[in-house]
This record gives C-alpha cells, sequence and structure tokens, in this order.
C-alpha cells in the first residue's frame, strides 16, 4: 500500500513541477494532494455522522424494547438519506432582528472545528495526514474553539432563551474542557510526546506488551481515572445525555431554538461528528489506538484501521447506552461535577503519575 | 543538557514565604470569623521566620554577593538589610491595622494572603539581578496592592481609587517594559549585571541606550511617587482604607528604591550622567510640589500623601548625587545616605499612619486634621509620640529625620550642587509649616472629637516604641548609618 | 517570492483589517470576534516563524479561553454605542498626536540600523528532529525556572484578589448543595413499614 502511494505521489509531483516550474509546481501539488487527501477523510466522516444517528436510534429503540426506524429502507438504512433530503428542503427561517452573517457563520464553525481536528488523527501506521509532533497540542486548540460556534448561534438569534442556552453551554464546555485538558496532560507525561502516533506507539510496549497481551499495556489501565474523567468530560464536552440540559430537548430552550432546515442539520451534524472524534480520541489515548488487543497471527493479520473502527464503534455504542440509560443532570450538578469533581481529580492524578514516573517502578522508561 | 540544581540557600525566605502564604489561604478556608487570629498569629509568626532566614543567609553567605538561579536572583548585604525593614514594616502593619480592619469587616483571610504576596513581591525585587524577575517583581507587588485597595468593596471611594491606582499602574507598568526592551535591544542581554558590563565597553547605540534609559525612570518614578508622576499618590492615599494606606506608603517604597538601585545604579551606572539629571528635574519638582501642596490641604491623608511625594523627591536627591564628573568617590556615601533615608521614611510612616489608625474607630475615619485637635488634652502621650513623628517628618534636630536630611545634603554639597541643597532646604522649610501646623493643633486647640483613645496592649507597645525610636536613632544615627554604608560598600 | 512569502502577505493583510475592524466595527460583538480572527491568523503567522508551540498555545488559551469570558461580558452588557463614541471628536487631536509620536518612535526602533540588525544571520534552519515544545519547556524549567514559578504565583494572587473582591455569599438565598444531594442514602428518604392487610368488613 505504501509503496503505491509512494509512487502516486513522485508521478503526481513530477508531473505538476513539468508543468509548471519547481516551486509553483510542488506547491500546487501539495495543494491538490492535501485537499484529495482531506476528502478522503471527510466524505466517510459524514457518512459515518449520518449513520451514527441511525445507528443511535435503532440502539436506543432496542434498548427500549421497540425496533428503530425499519420503514425507509431495508432495516431503516435509507433513514439519514431521507433526514438529510427533509431538512435541505425544510425553509431556513432567519428571525427578524438576527445578525444574517452571524447567524448562518455559527453552524459552519461548529462543523468546521470539528472536521479540523481530524487532521492529526493516525488510522493505522503512518497513515496520518499531518504527522506533527505538537498533535495532541493541535487537538486540543482546536475543539476548544467549538464553544464560540455555540456563543455566536445563541447571539446572533436575537432571542433571549436562546442567548441564555448559549451562555449555559458556553459554561459548561469550558469547565470540562479544562478537565480533558489536565487528562490528556497525564497521557503526555507518560507518552513524553504529543505526537499521537507516538502515543499509540507507546501503547504497545512495556511488560505486558512483550508477553503478547498487547491490551493490558494501553494507557486504560494505569491512567484508569483519566480514563473515566476523558470520557465522561467527553461526553460532557459534546453535551450528550445525561450532560445536556443546555440543549435539553424535552425540558428548556436550547442555543439552537431558532435554527431550522439545513442550518440545524449542519449544527447536528456538527455534534455527532464531535461525538466520534471523541470517541477516536479516547481510542487513540487510553484503548491503543489501531493496536490489535493480543499478538497473535489472525489478529495481526487483520489491519490497523479495522481495529481502530471496532474499538471507536465500541465507545461510541458506550454514548448511546448512556443516552438511553441515565436521567438528566440538572445544570448546578453539572458544574459541581466539572469544576469540584474532575478537576481536582485530574490534579492528584496528575501528581502522582509525576511521582511514580520518578521512582524506580516506573513502566514508563 | 546538563541541568544542575541551583543553589536555593539565598532564596530560602522567599520560599518559605511562598510555602506559608499557601498554608494559610488554604487554612483559613476552614476557619469561623472567631478563629480569625490564627492566621494572623501565623502571619506573624511567618514574617518572623523570613526575618530568621534572611540573617540566616546573610551570615551563611558571609555578606559577600550570591548569584543564584542561572544570575536572575542576587542576594547581597544591603538586600538583606531591606528585607529586615520590609519584614519590620508589614509586622508593624498588621499589629496597627488589625482593629481598624475587624470594624470594617475586611479582616478576612485574603487580606493576609495579600499583604504576604505583596510582600513577596517585594523580596524578589530587593533581589532581582534581573530585568525579568525585577518586572515579575512589581508586578506581583502592584496586583497585590490593587487587590488591597478594593477590598473594602461597599466603599465607592476605595474602589474608585483601585481604578485609577490599576490603570495608573499598568500605564507605568507599560513604560518600566518598554523602557527595558529598548535597553535589551541596545545590549542584547536582560541580565543587570551583563548590561553594565555591555555598556561599559561602549558598544550599544547611544541612542537606544538614552531612549530606554527615558521609559525606564519614567515607570520607576511612578513607583515611586515623583513628580509628574504623582498623580495616583494623592487619590489613593485619601481612598484606600487606612490600612492599606499604611501598607502602600511604607514597604513598597524599599521596594522602589531597591528597583532604583539595582536599574540605574548597578545596571546603568555608566549612564549616570544621563539619568542624574532626569533625577534632578524630578526631585526639584517633587520637592516643589509635594510640599506647596500638602499646605492647603485638610485631610491628613492627602497631607501625608504630597509629604510623600516631597519625602521621595529628597530622597532622589541621595541618588543624583553618586557620580560627580565620572568620579565615583561620592557613591557609597551618597547612596547609603538615600537609603538610610528611605529606611528612617518607612519608619516615620509607620509611625503617623499608625496614629491615624488609633484615632479612628468604627464608622468613623479620623483623617482631617480637625480630629487631631486637642489630642494633647485627650492623651498626652500620643500627642507626645505624634510630636516626636512630625519632628522627624518636618527635619527637625534631634529626631532621625534631621539626621536623615543632613545625611542626604552633605554628598550633595560634596558633588558641589550647593544650589540643589539649597533649594532642598527651603522647600523642607515650607514643608515644615504643615507638620507643625499638627502639633499645634494637638497642643493648642480644644479637642472636637473627645472619644476616649483605647488600643489594645499591643498596638499600646508598638506604637510607643515606634515613636521612641524616631528619638533614638535621631540621637545615636550611627549604628543605622553604618549598616547602610557597609550594605552600599558592598555592593 | 515563495510560497512562506505569499502565505505571510496573505495572513498579515487579514491580520491588519481584522484589526482596524476590531476598532471600527460599530457592534461590540462583531469587534470581538474580529479580535478573535486577528489572534488567529497572528498564530498563523507564528507557526511560519516555526514557534508552533507559541502559535498553537496562542489559539488555545486566547481564542479559547480569554476571548470566550470577553464575549461574555460583552455580550452581558448593556453598551450604549452612541454615548460611546461622542468624545470622539474632541479628543482627536490629542489622540492623534500621542499616536504619531509612538509610529515614529516605532519606525525609528524598527529601523533595524540602530540595533545593528544587519549584521545578524539568519537564524539557522534546525531540522526535522527539533521539537519547539521541548525545549521552551527545557529552558523554562531548568535556566528560568524562578520567573515561572514567580508567574505562577501571580497568576495565584490574580484568583485571590478576584475572589476577595466578587464573592459575596448571600445569606438570603435558598439553594441547593449537590454534594449533599449526591451523597444521600437510601435510608434517609424511604422508610418501609411493614403493615398488616387490612380485614374487609363484612
Amino acid at each position: 500500500m505504501m509503496e503505491l502511494y509512494a509512487k502516486i505521489i513522485a508521478i503526481g509531483l513530477g508531473f505538476a513541477q513539468g508543468l509548471f516550474g519547481p516551486a509553483l509546481g510542488a506547491a500546487l501539488f501539495t495543494l491538490v494532494k492535501t485537499s484529495v487527501l482531506i476528502m478522503l477523510i471527510v466524505a466517510p466522516l459524514l457518512g459515518a455522522v449520518a449513520y451514527l444517528t441511525l445507528l443511535e436510534r435503532k440502539v436506543i429503540g432496542y434498548m427500549q424494547v421497540r425496533i428503530g426506524p425499519n420503514r425507509v429502507g431495508p432495516l431503516g438504512l435509507l433513514q439519514p438519506i431521507a433526514d438529510g433530503i427533509k431538512l435541505v428542503f425544510k425553509e431556513i427561517i432567519i428571525p427578524s432582528g438576527a445578525d444574517k452573517f452571524l447567524f448562518v457563520l455559527a453552524p459552519v464553525i461548529t462543523l468546521t472545528v470539528a472536521m479540523a481536528a481530524w487532521a492529526v488523527v493516525p488510522f493505522n501506521k503512518g497513515v496520518v495526514l499531518a504527522n506533527i509532533d505538537a498533535g495532541l497540542l493541535y487537538v486540543m486548540a482546536i475543539t476548544s474553539m467549538g464553544v464560540y460556534g455555540i456563543i455566536v448561534a445563541g447571539w446572533a438569534s436575537n432571542s433571549k432563551y436562546a442567548f441564555l442556552g448559549a451562555m449555559r453551554a458556553a459554561a459548561q464546555i469550558v469547565a470540562y474542557e479544562i478537565a480533558m485538558g489536565f487528562a490528556l496532560v497525564c497521557v503526555l507525561m507518560v507518552s513524553h510526546s504529543l505526537n499521537l502516533s507516538d502515543i499509540v506507539n507507546g501503547q504497545a510496549k512495556g511488560h505486558f506488551a512483550d508477553i503478547g497481551l498487547n491490551f493490558l499495556s494501553w494507557n486504560w489501565l494505569p491512567l484508569a481515572p483519566m480514563l473515566l474523567v476523558y470520557f465522561i468530560s467527553g461526553v460532557a464536552e459534546t453535551q450528550r445525555a445525561p450532560f445536556d440540559l443546555a440543549e435539553g430537548e424535552s425540558e428548556i430552550v436550547g442555543f439552537h431554538v431558532e435554527y431550522s432546515g439545513m442550518l440545524f442539520g449542519v449544527f447536528s451534524m456538527g455534534e455527532y461528528a464531535n461525538m466520534i472524534l471523541v470517541a477516536t480520541l479516547t481510542t487513540i489515548m487510553f484503548f491503543g489506538g489501531w493496536a490489535a488487543p493480543l499478538d497473535s497471527a489472525i489478529f495481526n493479520a487483520i489491519p490497523g484501521f479495522i481495529w481502530l473502527f471496532a474499538k471507536v464503534l465500541c465507545v461510541l455504542f458506550l454514548f448511546l447506552w448512556f443516552r438511553a440509560t441515565f436521567p438528566r443532570y440538572r445544570y448546578d450538578q453539572i458544574m459541581r461535577l466539572g469544576w469540584k469533581v474532575f478537576i481536582p481529580l485530574t490534579i492528584v492524578w496528575l501528581v502522582l503519575i509525576a511521582a511514580w514516573m520518578q521512582t524506580p517502578f516506573s513502566i514508563w522508561r | 543538557m546538563n541541568f544542575t540544581m541551583p543553589n536555593l540557600l539565598p532564596a530560602y525566605p522567599e520560599m518559605f514565604l511562598l510555602v506559608m502564604v499557601s498554608v494559610i489561604l488554604v487554612l483559613d478556608l476552614f476557619l469561623p470569623q472567631a478563629l480569625r487570629y490564627v492566621s494572623y498569629v501565623l502571619t506573624q509568626l511567618t514574617l518572623l521566620g523570613c526575618a530568621v532566614l534572611t540573617l540566616d543567609v546573610a551570615v551563611l553567605t558571609q555578606g559577600q554577593v550570591t548569584y543564584t538561579f542561572n544570575h536572575m536572583f542576587v542576594a547581597d548585604l544591603m538586600g538583606h538589610a531591606l528585607k529586615v525593614a520590609a519584614y519590620i514594616a508589614v509586622f508593624t502593619t498588621l499589629v496597627y491595622s488589625r482593629s481598624y480592619l475587624s470594624d470594617r469587616g475586611i479582616w478576612k483571610g485574603e487580606f493576609f494572603a495579600l499583604v504576604l504576596f505583596a510582600l513577596m513581591g517585594i523580596l524578589v525585587m530587593i533581589s532581582a539581578n534581573h530585568f525579568l524577575t525585577l518586572y515579575l517583581g512589581l508586578e506581583l507587588l502592584s496586583l497585590s496592592l490593587y487587590a488591597l485597595v478594593a477590598l473594602d468593596r461597599d466603599s465607592a471611594r476605595a474602589t474608585e481609587a483601585a481604578m485609577k491606582y490599576f490603570v495608573l499602574g499598568a500605564l507605568a507598568s507599560g513604560l518600566l517594559l518598554y523602557g527595558m526592551s529598548m535597553i535589551y535591544g541596545a545590549t542584547g542581554t536582560l541580565n543587570i549585571s551583563e548590561v553594565a558590563h555591555a555598556i561599559a565597553s561602549g558598544q550599544p547605540n547611544k541612542i537606544v541606550l538614552t531612549f530606554g534609559l527615558v521609559f525606564l525612570v519614567s515607570g520607576m518614578a511612578f513607583k515611586l511617587g515623583v513628580v509628574p508622576f504623582h498623580m495616583w499618590i494623592p487619590d489613593v492615599y485619601h481612598g484606600a482604607p487606612t490600612a492599606v494606606t499604611l501598607i502602600i506608603g511604607s514597604a513598597p517604597k524599599l521596594a522602589a528604591f531597591a528597583m532604583a538601585m539595582r536599574l540605574l545604579v548597578l545596571g546603568l551606572l555608566d549612564l549616570a550622567v544621563d539619568w542624574q539629571q532626569m533625577l534632578v528635574i524630578l526631585a526639584v519638582l517633587s520637592m516643589a510640589v509635594g510640599n506647596l501642596a500638602a499646605i492647603a490641604q485638610t485631610n491628613i491623608k492627602r497631607m501625608l500623601a504630597y509629604s510623600t511625594i516631597s519625602h521621595m523627591g529628597f530622597m532622589l536627591l541621595g541618588l543624583l548625587a553618586g557620580v560627580v564628573n565620572g568620579n565615583w568617590l561620592n557613591a557609597a556615601d551618597a547612596y547609603s545616605a538615600a537609603m538610610f533615608y528611605v529606611m528612617v521614611y518607612v519608619l516615620t510612616t509607620l509611625g503617623t499612619f499608625g496614629m491615624v489608625l488609633l484615632l479612628s474607630r468604627a464608622g468613623f475615619e479620623a483623617e482631617n486634621l480637625d480630629d487631631f485637635k486637642g489630642l494633647n488634652a485627650r492623651n498626652p502621650w500620643y500627642a507626645f509620640l505624634m510630636l516626636l513623628l512630625m519632628f522627624s517628618l518636618a527635619g527637625v534636630p534631634p529626631t532621625v529625620g534631621f539626621y536623615a536630611k543632613l545625611s542626604v545634603l552633605q554628598p550633595l554639597l560634596a558633588a558641589g550642587m550647593t544650589w540643589l541643597a539649597v533649594v532642598a532646604v527651603m522647600f523642607s522649610l515650607i514643608g515644615a509649616f504643615y507638620y507643625l501646623r499638627i502639633v499645634k493643633l494637638m497642643y493648642f486647640d480644644e479637642p472636637i472629637d473627645t472619644a476616649p483613645i483605647t488600643p489594645t496592649l499591643d498596638v499600646r507597645v508598638l506604637i510607643s516604641v515606634n515613636g521612641l525610636a524616631v528619638l533614638a536613632l535621631g540621637i545615636m544615627p550611627q549604628s543605622l548609618m553604618a549598616l547602610c554604608y557597609f550594605s552600599i560598600k558592598a555592593l | 517570492m515563495n510560497i512562506e512569502g505569499v502565505l505571510f502577505y496573505f495572513f498579515a493583510a487579514i491580520l491588519l483589517l481584522s484589526a482596524l475592524r476590531v476598532i471600527t466595527a460599530r457592534n461590540p460583538v462583531h469587534a470581538a470576534l474580529f479580535l478573535v480572527l486577528a489572534f488567529s491568523t497572528a498564530s498563523a503567522i507564528w507557526m511560519l516563524l516555526r514557534a508552533e508551540f507559541l502559535a498553537i498555545v496562542l489559539v488555545l488559551v486566547y481564542v479559547g479561553a480569554v476571548m470566550v469570558l470577553f464575549l461574555f461580558v460583552v455580550m452581558m452588557l448593556d453598551i450604549n454605542l452612541d454615548r460611546l463614541r461622542e468624545g470622539f471628536w474632541s479628543y482627536l487631536p490629542l489622540g492623534a498626536t500621542v499616536g504619531l509620536l509612538m509610529v515614529v518612535e516605532m519606525v525609528l526602533v524598527l529601523g533595524g540600523k540602530y540595533f545593528g540588525l544587519e549584521h545578524l544571520p539568519n537564524p539557522a534552519d534546525p531540522g526535522a528532529g527539533y521539537s519547539n515544545t521541548k525545549e521552551l519547556g527545557r529552558l523554562l524549567y531548568t535556566d528560568y525556572v524562578y520567573a515561572f514559578e514567580l508567574a505562577a504565583v501571580i497568576l495565584l494572587v490574580a484568583i485571590v484578589a478576584a475572589i476577595a473582591l466578587t464573592l459575596r455569599g448571600r445569606k438570603d438565598s435558598k439553594h441547593q448543595d449537590p454534594a449533599k444531594q449526591v451523597m444521600v442514602k437510601r435510608a434517609d428518604r424511604v422508610r418501609l413499614v411493614s403493615m398488616p392487610s387490612e380485614k374487609k368488613e363484612n
């Protein structure tokens, strides 16, 4: 695979340089190549987002002892397409007095941010769009910009309910961002690197990996509290149940109340894309990314990204399971959990891990 | 890269202070208001501990100049002397402020924390050998002081004073930083000793250096409170709660002096011709504005604020008499005189504001001159103490203020700036008027406010010691003078 | 002109334009959002200077946290734009003079010959294994650890000051304590009473 890829790159580069000269040709080729690679990531991602909605409805349905959508297409498989067509044809109503530019910009920000963070996610050994040495930092920076979509949406709607809902949601996101950041700092410390590929590779080393029990050498075991904090904060960041009070559909008005049609569609696409992103990051940081759980011939034959896909699917199932099972948290309970429980927990664990790494018992040499 | 642990010994006082501040901050959360005195006692013990540690460091380093933390931290005799003076000042401040603050509901754990953080900023500034640490110490001190001024949040006057202080202070910090960056650009280093080396080698561009010097002196002048950067002093001194005014007016002046010494004398001595001229202007204007404006005041806090301006101008006279025509023989005398003046000034300020605090009660601020009327009839001992303090500020022998002024004037005359000495004495005479006016009010007028003055025992003892020290040091100034002289000589 | 030059001028143009819009926008929320754009493009320019850690941290801290809180405040305040702009023309002469002075000074500074800049070589290309983050971390925690700790203390002072100045415990407000609610036991809430079933009077 990699040799074929390298050959295509070489041919393309030669072609472009021949046509436009060395400097301009190289630049244009890089542009085209990066765009194609981005399309290769974004297109399946959007498909995944669409079918995640269907999966959610089916899973929640079965948990509630009913079948989910099964009318549109076999097993309801064309349901997301029907939903998409419906949203496209719905009228987009822009409230009077709303700031038109910002109103349309808000969902764009949300979706862009959700997509942009995928640039550093490694799908297999060496298969990553941008293998930068500050990948973790990049992910944290991009996800921290996601809050702007919500604030701008609430503000631009020219509606007090939307505005207050946006403030609630933004405060919740900022609180849980800190806890997520600290949990990731723990991962950074034990991996000695900000590069996501290095983090995945680092989890393949260690005592258990030598025996062949890879899954015990992944980060979830020594950093178990951090996994819990990161995952639950991720659920809170993406405003999923049980932390979805800010948009709590059945009880309170959220920030997207004035949005209809495709604009709302883009918002919900951004939300699901964020969900998949958090699940993928959890997998990469704590569950070994694209590594196989056991070092055996059959497992190693299966390509890495299938393992990544399977693990992400398991984590996403957890997201859906939470939604079906737990009652909604009240807002002050959400804020208390974020500030008073998670942040002290992460700070304490950080100090603990740092101390552990300095002792002779450190397993991360 | 090899990492060697820096020599932590010289920084022990600062480290101890930081640990204790954190402990007090956390401990105070769990104390009910009735047990607030525990935080107070812990704070005083912290100050005591820091003093012990500083003396320890001074002994262990044998008074030699010791650098640590990659030459960002310097421990020398002048630093140790100023630090001990700062501890004494803060200790006294806390003792005096206790009943005042508890009457006004700001006797809280955050007060102790902020005072100790301000002290930490002062310590950092005193030991700074690098522009970065000097600036960080300055900001640490300033931020704590802004918060302290605004701590009485129900008082509109205090909030307004805090806003003014904050805005003007931020501006001055910006000017200081701009000057520092200019000098960095010209010399290529931020380390104060290396800056001195670079300037001595004659390589850096003179224009850029002078440029940076102007901004540096401006930023420094703000912190000292000299004209034309004195605007904040009367408003902040007046608007802040008197206890906080005492904090602002005492220990930070030591830090400002240390900043002036480190920046101008240790760092930019080769530019002395330039900055001495600047200081002449600042000093003359300060003495003029301070003394003349104080005459018209009816509020004693404002009056003392203007007198601060004039005293700081007088202190600058000591700093500018050091280098005469490239001749450094006068330097030690001049700078030690300035150091002596600052220490004496801090001592006297503690006393005067302590007296104002003494006369204040719950719901009553003793800030008008009329509140001092007939103090002799109410309580002759305190009137006598106030007499000593006022005489010291005016420069009347045998109080120590006279010796301070004399010791500053001597190097001035030796430097040949006779006209400056004459101007200084003239303005001091004008200034003596408003100090003696207080004495007249105390002794020769009928009391308006006849409430009994009942301070607690510790305040009584300490203020008496304070007042008598002013007299005692006036009769025997040699020990303090010698300390200052040897500190400066050891640089 | 290589691609880096093109990118630089592109980002610089956006930066200047958005900075200009920050001060001229009528709507304060628009001005704040233009400031966000300015920060983002400044971050891109820093990335061109190979300072990737600082660039990303600029986005993370300024755009992600500081501007969010800034927007909160701007959105919640009822800013009367017309009153805010009233004194513009009367202050213009003084403001223009000060601004002109600053421009003159900056030109003097940036004219490199005062600092001997033409003698300095361009910074060398550090190569592939160079990690900005690692080098910065190395320096911060060894040579500059004192300044670093002091900066941390200043942040602590900011927290203490903010709470001391603003936190008011309203004695009369009724509120729930989630901590107590979460620690409730079943025995505190439910009591099972065994009652014999009543016989129907017949």
